[in-house]
């Protein structure tokens, strides 16, 4: 399984990493994958992250961002990223050509609980781009695939055209996960579900509650509504995942902007269990 | 809260007495080991920290008079040297500075290459480090040296640094340090510290460091009569201390009250302005940015002190999180008397006062929380 990197850091957190964007995968409008390689081949050899883990994206003399990794956390080299364009550094980085040099920091933050899901049934809820911090987490899983028992996925989007990596999910059914996606709004082309995903969980066989993970990602009240669907159907709140998502400047719990109570969710979260930040998050401007 | 260890071994022994006219010799010691020495001086109208060489730069014989959003210095009747409470600087502005680059950035033929080298840390001495001070910059390093990331401009700065602290012989209107328990009497994390008395200093040694400066000074024995004379000195400033802060049921009282009505009172007389952030000395936000040269090949990260009551500090997809005045006040009062203790095992304040003083409508922390501890128990014995 995977080592979870040492928690005390030599190195300066504040050297960045040279990266080349080795490849680009446009995924739905103003989204897309990037797949960044070291430069430095000792970085790439030992460079490692627990699914869920985010990196900060660094474009000199535009700035940094904090993107989740969205690659397989087995796989070395190469680490991808999926990146909506939003802010000036997603917008410049969209502008780069193939090759060009940029630079990460990283990786910072809490992962998934993929290791207390062994002998578990996992369900996960992806609400648009948030399926792209949990593709480490599927990628890990469906790996592992033997040591669980049921697996779910529910996918869903506001319309089919920003549904996020829809070309792997028979590969994944294929492995061995059950992919349901659904959308709030369909055209006449769209044959599948319409609705949100809370409906779809509300709907799903659970062969026992109990024994149930949940993982989520997505807008925050998604998340809310999909964990309070998942108490009603019986899985513990415990046993219920999220991650959140504030301003990070540092990375590193020092700079102070990512507090959510007393939690910074850089080096916190942004993995939280929902017991932990439950009571925050219908606080208002928290 | 009583839960400071001390970063020094706790080997706090009396050294002497260092007569009044032989105070330079100290500053002469410190300059003679190698360090600059920082040291309070009167700058425009005020009591700030800045570089000294003589005695002579000393606010000697002045005091500083402090209430709510209110600071004026005023001649006083003795002719001590550090006869004042503390100003709008802190020890803060050496070891996390206001401004600081936190990494380099090249454009090479083989693409970008980064530096985290930095020139080395000044060898500072820190000359009159009251009490509540100490503690502050016992509070900073649990947050840059004792979490899982160690910051490393903090670090090299910390490290360089000899503190030379100074016992309170009087206290500020706006002082509260009795209440958070990290004043007035300095007790540990100190190199030196001295006493001042009617005609010299009773000093302390701390550490290593301080007992070398120390046997460099022309220091006589102490009196049982020097000894009640310091006591005494360092008693008054306890007694002078009238603003207090119940401490005990902080976490709970605030960070159970989040959606109370008394955030949206604070904030029809909060400015937003910052300035209690800035004064602060455990305050510890930041945002770095990339300045690069004209011809882009040349970009250093810098990084700046922030504050949680500038708007875009939570700024997150397209606005910011807390986008009202009330929610960023709360902001700062949880996180320095509630969450700060999740966060750190401690109170992130130190009872120093200066955001009391320096708040331009004199807004008082201890003051609201009083306010809103009546609110919640005045609202939970309503029958209705
Ligand atoms: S919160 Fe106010 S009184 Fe407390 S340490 Fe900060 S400036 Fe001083
Ligand atoms: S509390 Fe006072 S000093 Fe702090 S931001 Fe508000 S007005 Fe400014």
């Amino acid at each position: 399984m995977i080592t979870p990197f040492p928690s005390s850091h030599p190195h300066n957190p504040w050297l960045a990493h040279s990266v080349r964007i080795q490849r680009v995968t446009q995924e739905t409008p103003g989204v897309a994958t990037y797949d960044m390689a070291f430069d430095d081949a000792s970085v790439a050899e030992s460079f490692q992250f627990l699914p869920g883990q985010f990196n900060m994206i660094y474009l000199p003399g535009v700035g940094e961002v904090a993107i989740s990794i969205s690659g397989d956390p087995g796989q070395r080299g190469v680490v991808p990223h999926t990146i909506r364009e939003a802010g000036n550094v997603t917008k410049t980085l969209a502008r780069l050509p193939l090759n060009s040099s940029i630079a990460l920091r990283g990786p910072f933050g809490s992962s998934w609980p993929v290791e207390s899901c062994v002998g578990k049934d996992v369900v996960i809820v992806a609400g648009g781009i948030g399926l792209a911090p949990l593709r480490p987490a599927i990628l890990h899983l469906l790996k592992h695939r033997s040591e669980l028992d049921e697996l779910t996925l529910i996918v869903g989007a506001r319309d089919s055209s920003l549904l996020l990596y829809p070309e792997r999910y028979d590969d994944w059914r294929a492995k061995g996960m059950n992919v349901l996606v659904t959308v709030d709004r369909a055209d006449e082309s769209w044959h599948g579900c319409i609705g949100m995903v809370t409906a779809v969980l509300d709907r799903l066989w659970l062969r026992d509650a109990s024994k149930t993970v949940v993982m989520t990602c997505g807008p925050e009240v998604m998340m809310w509504y999909t964990v309070q669907t998942a108490i009603r159907r019986g899985i513990p709140s415990a046993q219920c995942f999220l991650s959140l998502e504030r301003n990070m400047n540092c990375a590193i719990g020092l700079c102070g902007h990512c507090q959510f109570g007393p939690e910074f969710l850089c080096k916190d979260g942004p993995v939280f269990c929902f017991d932990r930040v439950a009571s925050r998050m219908k606080v208002e401007d928290l | 809260m009583s839960h400071h260890t001390s970063i020094q071994p706790a080997d706090v022994s009396v050294a002497g007495l260092l007569r009044t006219d032989d105070l330079q010799q100290l500053i002469d010691a410190l300059i003679a080991a190698g360090y600059d020495v920082i040291g309070p001086k009167i700058d425009q109208c005020a009591i700030v920290y800045d570089q000294i060489t003589s005695v002579n730069q000393l606010p000697r014989g002045w005091t500083d008079l402090q209430e709510p959003g209110r600071y004026r210095l005023q001649q006083s009747d003795d002719s001590k040297y550090f006869g004042f409470a503390v100003g709008p600087h802190s020890w803060k502005k050496y070891l996390f500075p206001p401004q600081s680059i936190v990494s380099t950035a090249t454009r090479t033929e083989n693409g970008w290459q980064f530096s985290t080298d930095a020139p080395p840390a000044p060898r500072l001495a820190f000359l009159g480090v009251r009490a509540c001070e100490l503690a502050a910059i016992e509070i900073q390093d649990r947050v840059f040296l004792h979490g899982p990331w160690v910051d490393p401009i903090y670090k090299s700065r910390r490290d360089a640094v000899l503190i030379v602290a100074v016992n309170c012989t009087s206290a500020a209107s706006t002082c509260f340090c009795s209440s958070t328990n990290t004043g007035p009497r300095c007790r540990s994390g100190f190199d030196l510290a001295l006493t001042e008395i009617a005609g010299g200093f009773v000093i302390e040694t701390g550490s290593e460091s301080g007992r070398a400066i120390a046997a460099r000074l022309p220091l006589e024995s102490v009196t049982e009569h020097h000894h009640a004379e310091a006591s005494s000195a360092r008693a008054q400033a306890e007694a002078m201390m009238t603003r207090k802060l119940r401490t005990d049921d902080l976490h709970d009282l605030l960070l159970g009250n989040l959606k109370h009505p008394h955030w949206d009172d604070v904030a029809t007389r909060c400015l937003s302005c910052t300035n209690c952030t800035m004064v602060c000395p455990t305050c510890f936000c930041s945002t770095v940015t990339d300045v690069s040269d004209l011809t882009n090949d040349h970009v250093q990260r810098e990084r700046k002190w922030d504050s949680c009551f500038n708007i875009d500090f939570s700024y997150m997809n397209g606005s910011p999180v807390r986008n009202s005045i009330a929610s960023r006040y709360r902001q700062w009062l949880t996180h320095k008397l509630a969450s700060w203790q999740d966060q750190f095992g401690t109170l992130g304040c130190v009872g120093c006062g200066r955001c009391i003083t320096w708040c331009p409508p004199g807004i008082d922390l201890t003051e609201e929380v009083v306010k809103l501890r009546d609110a919640v128990h005045a609202n939970s014995e309503d029958p209705s």
